[in-house]
């Protein structure tokens, strides 16, 4: 008798812990799936965005692209940075069969056939963004096609080995 | 000649290293006579590694210095407009150096490990030459076999035009020696960017040592702690160079990336960040291991745990899968990076399951609220923030393999999943050191506790004052005003008790109280550190606020009750190399002119890269962070700026340098607790 109830104690005992611990891994899970959902993007190509258009206006994605770089303009008085990206593909093995980013950023560039996206973003020019830069930008499409940057990052494959490109947030 | 003399020392290296773990393992497990020699033979060649590595280093150093462009990493990394010290760190500027510079500073460690006393654990030498033996060879490996990776491969012109990389001279190609290199990319000739991957790779490499010792506790199936307390210091030095790299590397996005920020939870700060919670999270726990003998398994998960977030810190930063701001390029490195880890790691697990039952616990936790309780808590939480930075980065492959659609997850999932956690750890560092070993009662903990928690409420109350209305910025100043309160009364009362009893002088009392028990006190010191950084991310998350515009000669910005006048502009070309256009800007708050400030761009003509370098004014209380958008003429234009004003942000770097010193004390040799613990050996392990 005196066992059962020292066994039933020790049990007790663990299960207050195992109740305790399963609160916080319960919350950690919580927190983790509800910043999912609230903070998810999808990261597209130029094409997959344009063929997806409508139905992503207004929602936050991310899209890559080949910065064009006759396209840049740049008001400094409002700040505004407006520039076109070309389609580059969004699959590494793609890039690498194709011979690697740099030469992927310039056929897209050169090639006036891939599908282009006008971008919008303010802020200070980034100090990469130039012809053939690979810019990774987080924003919504509008409904004139024009896509708003809050985010952008910008990669230069050509000129380093190892690129550090510019961050900018807003 | 010098490149192939570079090479083949690379070579002997690797083979010496395949010896040196091959004899340890005959020797440990093997060998039927002369088991001892074979070992010890091993443990020659792990001392011999480091010599090695070392010429490796210095002929790479030597054709840095002497634009030796011929080799590609050479050229990638050098030119002839850097100076010397820049060209010599150069070394870790591109990955072909940074993998030499890894195993250089690996072998180091490793003679450090074979140079130790090894009469008290005779049966883990073995097994720990062979895990770090190994871990080098991989390494060497990599710059020896991989194609591309090499650190001393030259260019060569082959007849059909292209130029490949390659040791050897290919059949029919001709040297190919360029007459100068790219240079180092200008955004890494910061003074936080040369010191911070060394820290790093330190902090990085450092951890390799307690995982060869619990390895080989669990090849030898030692069940005891002795292998936690041989590498405490080793722990604790390589969680400093952690932190500092971390710390540095902070310092460097904040001064160089120019956005007003410190940190962008971008894959690679994640990739060197998981090993640093996982291993903050081990050095918890070991505590209670040895006061208690619980939690060993877990210390060994932890451990193996690490040692794989290491190596695969390293490999996320060289793989290119994932999009970066450090973005090293694609490479070869990637699968046998990939192969190495999972093949270690399925080793030790292997390994752990097999002694799972000689690893039981020796106790019971008894109390929720009792020390061991509360540190289980912390590893949870420190658990919880890992997995959310590991779901983060990962997501968008899982995602892409489920749904076939890549979804990312950006820097407000981050701070949105792991800022609750980061409170709670402080809650934790409030709470903790407060309880009890093993049995605490809530009674005898309220009346510890009811003080400090009444005065802490007094930063809320402060803040409330100033006009903070966010809840979410007052709990925050709560939880750092409570860490700070227990703190110093926990540090306050034990002194002034010595101060009573040995008639010491408060000040002597508290330095001796510290010197007495360093891992305690040493860890506070780190708390008070966490708690003025956290002050500095609360002013930044909460507390910043910007502006911009364009000024014309004479006209002003304000921000907050600060005034920027721009005064004039100047563009001009430096001897090495630069364009540099330089802003005069003076800075006034409620009127008073506090001085003037320039910010600047610099256009390297070399690599063709602008860098942005902000005008800064930093106070305990805030900074001022002005940068320099775009301009035209003085006489024609307007000239653009754009304005931080971040409150508090000095004591991340004050907080930071307060938690290395915290370390540093914690980790300082202690003659007098190694003689206590020689006189009085470790209880025997009681059956439960």
């Amino acid at each position: 008798m005196q066992s059962f109830v020292a066994s039933r104690q020790v049990s007790l005992g663990r299960l207050k812990f195992i109740i305790g611990g399963l609160l916080i891994v319960a919350a950690i899970g919580y927190l983790i799936f509800s910043a999912t959902s609230a903070n998810s993007q999808y990261f597209l190509t130029v094409e997959e965005l344009k063929s997806r258009g409508q139905a992503l206006a207004g929602k936050n994605v991310r899209v890559s692209g080949a910065v064009i770089g006759n396209t840049i303009q740049y008001d400094p008085q409002s700040l505004t940075l407006m520039f076109s990206v070309a389609q580059v593909p969004g699959d590494n093995s793609v890039i690498d069969a194709q011979g690697g980013l740099a030469a992927v950023l310039h056929a897209a560039v050169i090639d006036p056939s891939k599908p282009r996206l006008k971008v919008v973003y303010h802020g200070p020019r980034p100090d990469l963004l130039k012809d053939e830069a690979q810019a990774i930008m987080t924003g919504q499409l509008g409904f004139d096609g024009v896509f708003q940057a809050n985010e952008l990052l910008l990669k230069c494959p050509t000129k380093y080995q190892e690129a550090v490109p510019n961050q900018v947030q807003k | 000649m010098i490149p192939i003399f570079g090479f083949g020392i690379l070579v002997i290296t690797f083979i010496v290293s395949l010896y040196g773990a091959g004899t340890a393992i005959y020797g440990g497990h093997f060998a039927k006579k002369n088991a001892l020699a074979w070992v010890e033979s091993g443990r020659s060649a792990m001392l011999l590694t480091f010599p090695l590595t070392s010429m490796a280093v210095l002929v790479m150093i030597y054709l840095l210095l002497t634009r030796h462009y011929e080799v590609q990493f050479v050229y990638s990394v050098t030119s002839d407009s850097m100076p010397a010290y820049l060209k010599v760190t150069a070394l870790w500027g591109g990955q072909a150096g940074s993998l030499l510079f890894w195993s250089w500073l690996m072998s180091g460690f490793a003679m450090a490990a074979a140079l130790r006393k090894w009469e008290r654990d005779r049966e883990l030498l073995p097994w720990v030459v062979a895990a770090l033996m190994v871990t080098l060879a991989f390494f060497i490996g990599l710059t020896v076999f991989v194609q591309g990776e090499g650190s001393f491969e030259r260019f060569w012109q082959v007849p059909s035009g292209d130029v490949l990389t390659a040791v050897f001279q290919p059949a029919g190609s001709l040297p190919l020696i360029p007459a100068n290199g790219e240079g180092l990319n200008p955004l890494l000739r910061h003074p936080g960017m040369i010191i911070h991957p060394p820290m790093l790779y330190l902090g990085f490499v450092g951890f390799i040592m307690p995982f060869a010792f619990g390895f080989a506790s669990l090849v030898t199936g030692r069940a005891d702690d002795r292998w936690i307390r041989v590498t405490r210091r080793w722990t604790l030095i390589a969680w400093l160079f952690l932190s500092l790299g971390l710390i540095l590397g902070m310092r460097w996005a904040y001064d160089v990336l120019g956005w007003g920020g410190y940190w962008g939870w971008d894959p690679v700060e994640i990739a060197a960040l998981i090993p640093w919670l996982s291993g903050t999270a081990f050095l918890h726990s070991v505590m209670i291991q040895e006061k208690r003998g619980l939690f060993k398994r877990w210390n060994m998960i932890l451990i193996i745990l690490t040692y794989c977030l290491v190596i695969y810190g390293t490999f996320l930063t060289r793989s290119g899968e994932f999009s970066s701001v450090h973005a090293f390029s694609e490479s070869g490195i990637g699968w046998p990076f990939l192969i190495f880890i999972s093949t270690t790691f399925l080793i030790s697990l292997g390994l752990l399951l097999y002694r799972w039952n000689d690893l039981r616990s020796e106790g019971q936790m008894t109390s929720l609220l009792s020390r061991e309780a509360l540190f289980l808590v912390n590893n949870l939480l420190f658990m919880g923030i890992l997995v959310v930075c590991f779901w983060g980065m990962t997501y968008p492959l899982v995602s892409e393999l489920f749904t076939g659609q890549k979804v990312t997850v950006g820097p407000p999932f981050y701070t949105g999943a792991t800022g609750p956690l980061f409170g709670a750890l402080l809650l934790l560092m409030g709470v903790a050191p407060l309880s009890a070993w093993g049995h605490s009662t809530l009674k005898t903990y309220g009346s510890a506790i009811w003080k400090p928690l009444v005065v802490s409420l007094a930063g809320p109350v402060l803040a409330l004052a100033v006009g903070v209305r966010q809840w979410a910025a007052l709990l925050a100043l709560w939880l750092a005003a409570f860490v700070l309160a227990v703190t110093l009364y926990e540090y306050g009362r034990a002194a002034l008790a010595r101060h009573h009893r040995s008639g010491e002088s408060l000040l002597v009392a508290t330095w001796r109280l510290a010197e007495r028990n360093r891992r305690r006190y040493g860890g506070y010191i780190i708390h008070l550190g966490v708690v003025m950084m956290g002050l500095g991310v609360i002013g930044m998350q909460f507390f910043q606020t910007q502006t911009q515009g364009t000024l014309k000669q004479g006209g002003a910005l304000s921000l907050d009750s600060y005034t920027i006048t721009f005064k004039d502009l100047a563009v001009f070309d430096t001897a090495d190399g630069r364009n540099v256009a330089r802003a005069v800007v003076n800075v006034s708050q409620y009127g008073q002119p506090l001085g003037d400030l320039y910010p600047r761009r610099d256009y390297y003509y070399e690599s063709q890269q602008p860098v942005t370098i902000a005008g800064l004014r930093s106070t305990l209380a805030g900074d001022l962070y002005i940068i320099l958008v775009d301009w035209q003429p003085i006489s024609s234009g307007g000239t653009t700026f754009k304005v931080f004003h971040n409150p508090l942000v000095s004591w991340l770097w004050i907080g930071g340098l307060v938690f290395i010193l915290g370390t540093a004390v914690a980790a300082w040799p202690d003659r007098e607790a190694e003689a206590v613990k020689q006189a009085a050996p470790a209880p025997a392990a009681v059956k439960v």
